[in-house]
């Protein structure tokens, strides 16, 4: 076994362990009460209605009376149901959206009891990774939930799910790189440390909006909430889940949404680093202090969350995919390229004015030229096509061309047997159909 | 027992039975499932004896990905389908029996060889000789393996090229978006929405019964263009609707 230890972190005696667990445990619950309280009240302010008000200051203890009854509620469980696997679904769903909090960083070394500790469970070189491992193990829940259920609707959300996660978990994993190239490590706490002067959102902000882009899609919620669209599968991949089972995807999916803002804070946010006025304060940086801009920062991120929620209708599945293959994970890696080129440039060569000139100015005309090209080869591919087309519509359709039935070329008309093809010039017929309808009119009268 | 021991007999044993459940299974989902389970498990071997970030990648990579995509490919192809049982290749189990005692007897004795006769130089070594087990795999992987690495990338390239082309299929004419779509129905001149529905005329309840308009006559639009085609039109009787005219209002 190789030394467990990593900086300040593996040193606590077992009770800290478990107090920090327990800790983190208790604010994951607390916080998934008050996001569920805070979504509703703010979604109903966004649409001119009032929210819970009823239970506690505020309505506040509304989400703990809901948790209540939906543990109480009856469970159905369908007859084409995958037992075994119905039942771990939730159980993995949950339980991986607490343990990936174990290497969130909430605050610096502090004194618990009298013994100097990092207010963070643990850490490990590779901590970043950690947290998407989990994820990724986390989307499992989903998927199995869908299949499991023995129904359609399910299985629909669950393939969506899967299919989202894949797309979306590389443009996550390449937004980080840039950050890991500035830090220098892949662990939460070097990383936040490494925010000292700036914050990552500031120098690195393609990579801050990748990330806040695909962390919405990894959690599935509004606009990128297809798994469960409600418009489309009912429930998505929760349709067939009830009672205590359904509340743990409910649990899931807001214990995620802290997760990822906490990630997000962590990454691009300076972690528990005070925000700039208050930095100018040496006391808001040391002792319990930091937690508290923590999680401000998260919840700005929750915020946002709920706010796309009450704003914008949900993506639809093909462009949903398209945007995540064809604009994020291109920008991604085109983006690292260049924090790559410019890390390089600063550290190993030094360029005199002359040569950054003319570099620039040879990558400028060789981005220049290649456009051309581009859009050149574009113009003719459009005009070959269109000459093609024009080509095709010419030729009458013959369906029944070398003596077998045909589907039309590309550009020709088929002889339509729908309603609206009638409208157009292409059914040959011999007497018109308002002739015939008239007539069969008339001769049951007649008759 | 130290906590290393620990760790490997419980994990070993879980990835021996997640292989064994993989060979077992009769449904195709279950064993990619035992599939993922393994993989964990290895992972968490990995972790345990100092590699963490190959430990990480296991998960996210294997996990993650391949298993994810495993699953995803099972799941289209249908929920309650299983695979036949029976043997298309004849001598195939026999076969598969020596390869795999094969395997294991290479796997025993190679792994024994180095155990035995290279000595073993310790990870604390290994991971601290460049700061750290994250740096030491970076200098090896872009110094020494550079080309063994390059090369399998451009085989996993080539490999997702193959599948790209035998997955795609060219479109003559590009789609049509769903803005050029909703423009061209509009500029076509003809009604944009629904057209009248058949048999909603008083008794009737039928696709061949027209709708009929205000003024008595017959909706061509509402009868299905092969009923059109063929001539199948009910026919509607004027004194029954001048019938139900009078009742109305009456």
């Amino acid at each position: 076994m190789t030394d467990p230890t990593y900086g300040p972190f593996g040193l606590d005696p077992w009770w800290l362990v478990l107090v920090k667990v327990v800790g983190i445990f208790v604010m994951l619950v607390l916080l998934t009460l008050f996001t569920i309280w805070w979504e509703r009240r703010v979604v109903a302010r966004m649409q001119h209605r009032v929210g819970p008000n009823r239970v506690g200051p505020f309505g506040l203890l509304q989400s703990l009376m809901d948790g209540i009854k939906l543990a109480l509620k009856e469970e159905i469980i369908p007859k084409g149901a995958h037992l075994a696997v119905y039942w771990i679904a939730p159980v993995i769903s949950a339980t991986t959206a607490f343990i990936a909090f174990a290497v969130i960083p909430f605050g610096p070394t502090v004194s618990i009891f009298g013994v100097e500790t990092p207010l963070q469970l643990t850490d490990f070189p590779v901590s970043v990774l950690y947290v998407l491992a989990i994820a990724s193990i986390g989307i499992y829940g989903i998927v199995l939930a869908g299949w499991a259920s023995g129904s359609t609707y399910p299985l629909l959300g669950g393939l969506r799910s899967s299919a989202q996660m894949i797309s979306y978990e590389i443009a996550m994993g390449l937004s980080f790189v840039a950050v890991f190239l500035y830090a220098g490590s892949m662990s939460t706490s070097a990383i936040v440390i490494a925010q000292e002067p700036i914050w990552y959102a500031v120098i690195l902000l393609p990579s801050f909006l990748i990330y806040v882009t695909a962390m919405v899609g990894e959690t599935n919620r509004a606009p990128f909430d297809l798994p469960e669209a409600e418009g489309e599968l009912v429930g998505g991949f929760h349709t067939e889940y009830s009672s205590l089972k359904f509340a743990l995807f409910f649990l899931a999916e807001y214990i995620n949404m802290v997760t990822v803002s906490a990630l997000a804070t962590t990454l691009f946010l300076g972690g528990y680093l005070a925000p700039w006025p208050l930095s100018l304060w040496d006391g808001a940086s040391s002792g319990w202090w930091p937690m508290l801009w923590w999680l401000l920062k998260v919840q700005v991120f929750i915020f946002g969350f709920i706010w796309l929620r009450a704003t914008l209708p949900r993506m639809r599945y093909d462009q949903f995919m398209r945007f995540g293959w064809k604009v994020l994970i291109p920008v991604s890696i085109a983006w690292i390229l260049i924090v790559a080129t410019a890390r390089v440039l600063r550290d190993d060569v030094v360029l005199t004015n002359r040569e950054l000139l003319i570099g620039g100015a040879a990558t400028i005309a060789i981005l220049l030229i290649v456009s051309w090209v581009f859009q050149a080869r574009g113009d003719r591919r459009a005009a070959a096509r269109a000459a093609r087309e024009h080509e095709a519509a010419n030729l009458a359709f013959d369906p029944m061309a070398g003596g077998y039935p045909v589907p039309p070329m590309p550009g020709q008309q088929a002889v339509g047997t729908s309603r609206r093809s009638r409208a157009g010039v292409t059914i040959v017929q011999e007497r018109s159909l308002t002739q015939a309808a008239n007539d069969v009119t008339e001769e049951a009268i007649d008759g | 027992m130290s906590g290393e021991d620990w760790t490997f007999w419980i994990s070993g044993s879980f990835a021996v039975i997640g292989a064994l459940g993989l060979v077992l299974s009769r449904k195709a989902v279950h064993s990619a499932l035992w599939v993922a389970f393994t993989m964990i498990n290895l992972a968490v071997l990995y972790i345990a004896n100092g590699a963490p970030f190959l430990g990480m990648v296991q998960i996210i990579v294997y996990t993650g990905a391949v298993m994810m995509l495993f699953l995803f490919v099972l799941m289209v192809v249908g929920v309650d389908s299983s695979d036949s049982l029976i043997e298309t290749l004849k001598g195939q189990r026999i076969a598969a029996v020596l390869f795999g005692l094969g395997l294991a007897a290479l796997l025993v004795f190679g792994v024994g060889n180095g155990l035995v006769n290279a000595g073993t130089v310790g990870l604390v070594e290994a991971n601290s000789a460049d700061g750290g087990n994250v740096e030491g795999i970076a200098r090896i992987i872009f110094t020494d393996y550079l080309i063994a690495f390059e090369a399998t990338s451009a085989l996993l390239i080539t490999a997702a090229l193959g599948a790209m082309v035998l997955a795609h299929r060219e479109r003559w004419i590009p789609r049509a978006s769903q803005e050029e779509l909703s423009k061209a129905r509009f500029l076509s001149g003809t009604h944009p929405g629904n057209l009248p529905t058949p048999g909603v005329y008083a008794r009737h309840n039928a696709v061949d019964t027209p709708a009929l308009l205000p003024d008595g006559s017959v909706s061509e639009e509402s009868i299905p263009g092969p009923l059109q085609a063929r001539g199948d039109i009910r026919a509607v009787d004027h004194h029954e609707v001048n019938e139900i005219k009078e009742v109305g209002s009456a």
